[in-house]
Parts: structure tokens; sequence; C-alpha cells
């Protein structure tokens, strides 16, 4: 006698049903596709969704279907060709409003887009595209950190009336690093009022009183918990700043991500010009506003190449020196929103300021009517330089006053910026609006991969797997007959539950991935294994066909448990070491784990129970 | 059809100093190779750069190579990759973009052929490549200690969890020997790889132990000999069937997966091959050699003489 109880079989078919239904959306393969979206973050409606079409029918571009999905006009071709000549086309007339990407869409009915089933993601080495891997400049963050209090530190003795002699870097970090700053003080200074000035600035600050060599000093040295606290922000910040900047590119389903203590990796399906993208999401770009030092002479500071106190030479496009002063009116943090516009004198952008920068211009455009005000358009680029003989990254500033203006009256927090072309006003436009890097980074690795290879590594994978399994379902009906076939229905369910599980965890699929599914079917053919050899064996023994069985998947289920447990600790040992492909095979390998203990004790069961359970006498059982 | 029609009684116990040896001179062969000849490390690991390109006909390796060098490239891999018309180039790391690397190598490739085709570029920093060799020893080294645990806590006696690590160490050295005797590009799909023979190995490992638990559960006065070469022989078609399975598909993945998962599968083919051996040949004979007894593996029976303390 052999009970499997009904719940199980009801149980084991919702199983199997659900993950059909998720994994079907994967047969269905995909086209070739536009994405269209706005650039206001409007959703697309019917009558723009027209506006295109009739757009694209003008330019005789045959469109298979469109349709709406998230406020994205997908417009879905039947040959690439089609597709590069829409999105030239879209490029050309609607670049102001609309943002087009090169995408694939799925062949899959409507029904099932509506209803979320969606095709698992193929990685970079599926579909081909661009893989970057930056690294973060933790450090330069830390850095940049104590520049601003030093800065306010400077402004807030100022307002104070306390005065100071310097205020340097203190090099307590690994390798050097800064990591505090040390004011030094003349004799017979005020110390508490000293540091109770400083503390208005940041009250978390921490400062040590000590005697120096000349007079006092005030230490302020940062925490690790405050290091690591701004090493994160930094991290953080650089990744919104990256996806903003990918996502200005247009490119469809990108991914940016955090990886380790100090990385980022950007994937770009679909990308393959990977200079254009690289400068423009790694660029440090941004303005800053200065008053013009009018007093002094900015031929003699060049010539002497100092400048005189309190004023900083810098340099026009042009190349002619000029003299700024020191304190900044507005700094690029400060600056909201930028857009590139045109003006009577050409390209323009376009800025709002926050509250602090809008306060502090107000304030100085107030005082200093008549006086000339420059716009100061700062590029940061990394460059190797020598220092020892040893090549060493050092970041350095591109620094240009690219206008002067005399100030007629009151700024408000909106104005306009000229003196730039078409270029560097698009281009800082778009670096001001997706925000600013905190830290600088730099490409450590970096993959392009060509779409056809991409094609290509699909077709093997997917032959080797359909080979194999197919191989492994003739030899299992040979080996075990009856419950051979048992065997490869339930291998087959095992499949479709890993893809089921992978398209609902949108967890993309790379080559090494499609080995794992692979290799499952090897894990999966074991429990299988286990159990039908342990059937055998009570067979010999004398046993009853229907004890056997039982005895078969009793007595094989801690062989089955151990052997996977260790297997699953291989899956996550790769799990967390992986990155990219590896991590993928490693979910799939431990996905795959889950999906095969379950198919062979549940399904296989319910199956073999169905063939020789109830009531009824067996005489034989078809194992071979 | 069946591998064995009758219950197989090989005497395993009783040969394994035989089975030692052999382990032994491959393990050593393994080592010297290992420490002499060094692994043939990818850009995974080494940083640097490397670029598929396929030509319209044949490729002319040395003709790419001797471009390479006339371009001042000194010292360039060019192998053949996948079909005769697919090469995969290697440089040393470079600063240059991969825009950069790709318009220059164009260059260079259509002085041998204009029909030649940049299908990938991969620039990798020679500190992700160091980094990355870091993380694969610490994920070799963190997965055998979680087994190790594992089967000490599971068949609480160190004797099996000891001869289960040794099995398993055994396999990995000898796909790393073969890997470094053969000069095949080890990359980080080969240690996924080798992650995955461990997993597998010890696999077969651990349902022999199931077995010598159950048998000793059975009787514990058996002969300890007895008990392990019933128990290896009892499970000896299973371990055949399932690696048979394992290797069908592995070789599938082999001969169709194309030129990226050749290393992969190529090492889990060794692997699979090794760690089939040293779960029938090595695990049990270690656990024996180590005095393992019915009341390892039964603590409960075991506890009441041992403990006469207060």
């Amino acid at each position: 006698m052999l009970e499997f109880p009904r719940w199980k079989y009801v149980l084991v078919a919702l199983v199997v049903l659900t993950a059909l239904l998720f994994a079907l959306p994967n047969v269905f393969g995909e086209d070739p596709a536009l994405q269209v979206e706005r650039k206001s973050s409007l959703p697309m409606d019917n009558f723009a969704r027209q506006s295109i079409e009739d757009l694209l029918r003008k330019q005789q571009i045959p469109i298979t279907r469109d349709y709406i999905d998230n406020g994205r006009l997908i417009l879905v071709f039947n040959d690439v060709a089609a597709q590069l000549k829409a999105r030239d086309t879209v490029d050309a007339t609607l670049a102001d409003v609309d943002r087009a990407a090169l995408s694939t869409a799925s062949r899959a009915p409507a029904w099932m887009r509506k209803l979320g089933l969606k095709p698992m993601p193929l990685g970079l080495d599926l579909r081909g595209g661009l893989y970057l891997l930056y690294q973060v400049d933790v450090n330069g963050a830390v850095s940049q950190l104590l520049e601003t209090y030093e800065q306010s530190f400077r402004r807030a003795l100022t307002e104070a009336k306390l005065p100071f002699t310097e205020i340097t870097p203190i090099n307590a970090g690994a390798g050097g690093n800064a990591t505090g700053l040390r004011i030094t003080l003349p004799p017979q200074s005020d110390t508490s009022a000293l540091t109770a000035a400083l503390k208005t600035v940041d009250n978390s600050l921490d400062f040590q009183v000590r005697t120096g060599q000349s007079g006092p000093e005030i230490d302020m040295v940062l925490s690790p918990a405050q290091i690591k606290a701004r090493e994160d922000y930094a991290l953080e910040q650089n990744r919104t700043t990256l996806m903003n900047r990918v996502n200005e590119l247009g490119v469809s389903e990108p991914i940016v991500q955090r990886q380790g203590l100090d990385r980022i990796n950007v994937q770009l399906p679909g990308v393959q010009n990977s200079a254009e993208v690289k400068d423009m999401l790694g660029k440090v770009a941004t303005l800053e506003f200065r008053l013009v030092d009018t007093q002094d002479n900015p031929l003699q500071a060049e010539q002497s190449g100092r400048a005189p106190l309190g004023a900083k030479l810098y340099h026009r496009k042009d190349g002619s020196a000029i003299l700024l002063k020191r304190e900044v009116v507005v700094t690029g943090d400060e600056l909201t929103q930028a857009t590139s516009t045109t003006s009577n004198e050409g390209p323009a952008v376009s800025i709002k300021l926050d509250a602090r920068g809008a306060d502090s211009m107000q304030r100085t455009t107030r005082l200093n009517v008549g006086k000339p005000l420059a716009v100061v358009y700062i590029e940061k680029s990394r460059r190797q330089v020598e220092i020892n003989g040893q090549k060493v990254e050092r970041e350095t500033n591109n620094e240009s006053v690219i206008n002067v203006a005399t100030i007629r009256g009151v700024f408000g927090p909106q104005f306009e910026v000229t003196g730039l072309t078409a270029a560097e006003a698009r281009d800082l436009s778009l670096l001001l609006r997706s925000g600013s890097l905190a830290a600088p980074v730099d490409v450590v690795e970096e993959r392009a991969i060509g779409p056809s290879l991409g094609q290509e590594n699909i077709d093997k994978g997917v032959r080797a797997l359909v080979i194999g399994m197919l191989a492994v379902f003739v030899f299992m009906a040979l080996y075990y007959h009856a419950f051979g076939l048992v065997a490869d229905a339930v291998l087959l369910a095992n499949v479709v539950l890993l893809t089921a599980l992978l398209s609902l965890l949108r967890a993309s699929l790379s080559l090494p991935g499609i080995a794992g599914i692979i290799l499952t079917v090897g894990i999966a053919v074991d429990a299988n294994v286990l159990i039908y050899e342990r059937i055998r064996e009570e067979l010999r023994n004398g046993v009853s066909p229907q004890a056997a069985i039982r005895a078969g998947f009793d007595k094989a289920f801690s062989a089955i448990a151990d052997s996977n447990v260790t297997a699953l600790i291989a899956g996550l040992a790769l799990w967390v070491i992986g990155t990219g492909p590896i991590r993928g095979f490693a979910i799939v390998l431990t996905l795959g784990i889950a999906t095969s203990m379950f198919t062979s004790l549940m399904g296989s069961r319910a199956l073999i129970s169905l063939i020789y359970g109830g009531r009824r006498k067996v005489a034989q059982l078809a194992i071979g | 059809m069946e591998f064995f029609h009758r219950a197989t009684n090989f005497p395993f116990m009783s040969t394994r100093k035989l089975w030692y040896a052999l382990s032994g001179v491959l393990i050593l062969i393994s080592l010297i190779s290992l420490f002499t000849r060094g692994l043939d490390l990818g850009v995974d690991f080494t940083g640097g750069v490397t670029v598929q390109a396929s030509f319209p006909a044949a490729a002319n390796r040395d003709a790419v190579s001797s471009a390479l060098i006339r371009a001042g490239y000194p010292d360039p891999q060019v192998t053949i990759f996948g079909t005769s018309r697919d090469i995969a180039i290697r440089l040393p790391p470079s600063t240059q973009s991969t825009e950069a690397v790709r318009e220059r190598l164009e260059q260079i490739l259509h002085g041998v052929d204009p029909g030649a085709q940049i299908r990938q570029v991969e620039v990798i920093g020679p500190q992700v490549g160091g980094e990355l060799q870091r993380s694969a020893v610490q994920g070799l080294l963190a997965t055998l200690l979680l087994i190790f645990g594992y089967i000490a806590l599971r068949f609480h006696t160190w004797r099996l969890s000891l001869g289960a690590i040794l099995a398993v160490m055994h396999d990995p050295i000898l796909v790393l020997g073969v890997f470094s005797l053969t000069r095949t590009t080890f990359d980080l799909t080969v240690v996924a790889a080798m992650l995955a023979v461990i997993g597998y190995s010890l696999n077969d490992t651990v349902v022999v132990f199931d077995r010598i638990r159950e048998r000793f559960h059975g009787s514990r006065r058996l002969d300890p000999v007895l008990v392990l070469d019933q128990s290896i022989n009892q499970t000896l078609s299973r371990t055949i069937m399932t690696k048979v399975v394992t290797l069908i598909v592995v070789v599938a993945l082999y001969a169709l997966g194309g030129p990226v998962l050749k290393g992969f599968s190529e090492a889990l083919i060794i692997g699979i091959l090794a760690g089939t051996y040293s779960s029938i040949y090595i695990s049990s004979a270690v656990a024996l050699d180590c005095g393992l007894k019915a009341e390892h593996l039964l603590p409960s029976a075991a506890k009441r003489p041992v403990d006469n303390m207060p």
C-alpha cells in the first residue's frame, strides 16, 4: 500500500502550474524595440503616441506594434534596421522633449505583460553592452569634507572676530591621508571662545586644545565613525549621480549598483561606444561665482606667480589673467537646477539656487552693485603625474573664467549664465542636473561585448542545454524504464521551476547562469538516482514493491538532505565571493538545489504514487 | 539496464595503501607543476586587456602576432578562440579606455585583414585582478572550513570530517595540476567550477558516510573495515550512475557551450572524475586510518564509560 496525501498532490500541481505560468514568457523570444520617454518625467499619453506613430509612418518606418508601459512608449519593429532608423528619426525631431533608448520587447502576448509576467533579463554577455566598474576615491571624499570644514571654520572665526594664524590638515590616516584639521593660534588666544565659535559650524565635531610651538592649537580629528559615514555617503551619492547620468543617456534597463566598500558597477545593455559614455559618466564639472578683485593688477600677479592676499589668480578662456576674490559667493553645491537654453547672447544655462545660495547671492549683489562678478567653470579630471619616479594619479582642477558681468541689480534665486558653447551648455546642464559626484571616480574594469557575440553565446548555451538534457532523458529512460520517465518529467519540472524563480526574481541570466541550469540537471538527477537505487536495493532484499518504494524514499532522504546541504554551502560561498556572471552562476546553482529537492522528493513521489499507489496490488516495478 | 547486476564486493579498504600511493603521486605531480610552472592566470586575476575578434576566413595567428609586435605591443598572446576564424588577443594592463584599445586594434587587425571584426574588449585594472585572486582563495578556504564544520556536526566525529576534507582538497589540487600542466587559462569561471566540484565530490562522500552510519546503527559490533567496504559497495552503482549523468551534461557543455565555457567545463570534467575516485577510495580510507569505530558515529551509546570524572 502506498499512500500520498491528497493535499500534497494539490500542492505539487499548484506549484508546477504557477511555475509554468511564470516561466512561459521566456519561450516567446524578443523583438528589437525603441523605448521613448518624456524628458519632463510626465507619462506618455495616447496623443504623444499618435504623433510619434505619425512621424515614423511619414518616414516609412514600419512599426510592428506599440504600447505604453509604465509611462513609456514602446515601439516594436521587425528588424534592427528599422529600429535604428526610428531612433535616429526620434532623436532628430523630438530630442528636446523625448528621450529614445534602444531596447527589446518580449513577443509574449499582451495579457502576460499586463499581469507583470516578464522573461528573465539577459546579462551583458548574452545581449551585448558595456560594463564599467568604477573605483570611488573615498579618501578624496574625506579630504573634500575637510576642505568644506576649513572654509566654514575660517568664516566662523572671521565673523566672530577671533584671530587665528593658519588652518592646516592633519595627516593621521592610513597612507598619510588627512583625517583632521589643526587651527594654529597666536599666543594668549582665548581657546574656549574659539572652540565655542568652531562648535557653531558642526556641534558633533570634537575639538582638542593643545600647546604647539608658537602658541595654542586646536585639533579637530574626525572619528572613524564620521569617516565611515562620509565614505558611505560619498559612495551612495556617487551611485545616485551615476544612475541619474545613465538615465540622461537614454539606455534601457541600465544597472547601477554598489559593489564592495568603494566600487560601483554600471551595466549598460546595447551600448557600444565607451569613450563618449565614460566621459559623460565620470565628468565632474560645476560652476562657482566669485567677485572680481579690481584693486590689484592681474598681470603683476601672473608674472610673480603669487596672488595678493585675499585673491586668487584665474585665467579666462582666451588665456588672459584675472584676479578673483578668495571668498566664493555661490558654490556648485548650491545650484539646484540647470537647464540649457538660448539667450540673446548665444547658448546659456539657466540656473536656480537653493536657499543658502540665493541668500548669499542676494546679499553680495546688493552690496556690490556696479562691480564685476565672475563665473568660474570647474572641470575635475584625473591625470597621471610622476612623483619621485612613481606614477601617481592626481586629481587636477581645470578652472576657467567663462564670464564676467557687471552687477546691475540684486540677483534673485534664478538667472542665466552665458559664455559657453552650445555643447558645453548642454553638458553642464546635464551634469548639474544629475548632481555632482561626491568623490572622484576611476574606471578599473571595462568590458564591451558586441551584440553578435551575445546572440552566439545564447545559441551555444541553449543548444548545450537542450542536447545535454535530451541525452540525460534517454539515458534515464533506458536505465530506469518507467521510473526513468518519471525522473525525466521531474527534471523538466525542475528546469521550469528554476526558470520561473529566476524570472520572478528578475535575476539576469548570463552564460555561466545557463551552465548553472545545466549543472542543476545533474544535481536533480542525483536525488532521483539515490531514491531509485535504494528502491532497487530493497527489491533485491525481497521487500514487496510498494514497501520498497516507501523505504526507498524514506531511507534516501537523509542522504539527499546531507548532500544537498554541502552543495548549498559551496553555492553560497560562490554567491558571496562572486561578482557579475559568477554570481549569476551561484544564484542559479543555489536556487537549483532548492528546486531539485522539492521536485525529487515531492514531485517524484507524487508521480510514482499516482502510478503504483492506492490499494491495487503491484507485482513488479518497471525500474529496470 | 544496470551497471552491476549483483551486489558488488570490492575490497576497497584492504587495498587502500595502493590508492594512497596513487593519489600521493598525482598530488605530488600537481604540486610540483604548480610550484615550478605555475598557473596561466587569466586577465580576471592579472589585470590586462583581452580582445576577441573574428575574421571572414581562417585567422592567421602569426600574422596577427607580428602585426601587433610591429605596432609596439611587445609580447602579445594570440590564441584561436572557438572556431578557426575567431581569435583572442591578450595584452598587458593598459590605462587606455576600451574605446581607445578597440580603435587601435581595429587599425592593426584591418592591416592584417580588412574584414576583421572586433567582438569584445575587456580592460581590467591590476588592482581588481589582485582583489579577485584574494577573494577566490578566501572563498575556497571558507568553503572548506564550513564543510568541515557541517560534517563534524552531522556525523559527530572529526575522523569523517578529516576524510571528507582530504578527499575534497584532493580534487581541486588535481584540477589545478592539470590546468598547470596543460597551461590552460585559469580564470574566474574555473574557480566557480572548482567550487562546484567541491560541492559534488562532497556529495558522494556524504552519501557513503550516510550509509556507514546506517550500517553501524544496524550492528555496532561489526568490523569497521567490513562496514566501510560494504557501504561503498552498496552505494557504488548510485555513485557511478550520478557521475555518468552529470558527465553527460558537462560534456555537452564542453562540446557545445562555446569557448567561453571551455575552461569551466574542463575543470568540471576533471573535478568530477577526481571526485568520484576520491569519494570511493580516499575519504573512507582516511577515516578508517584515523581509527573510526561505531561509537564515534553513535555518541549517545559511547558516552557511558568515557567520562567518570565528578
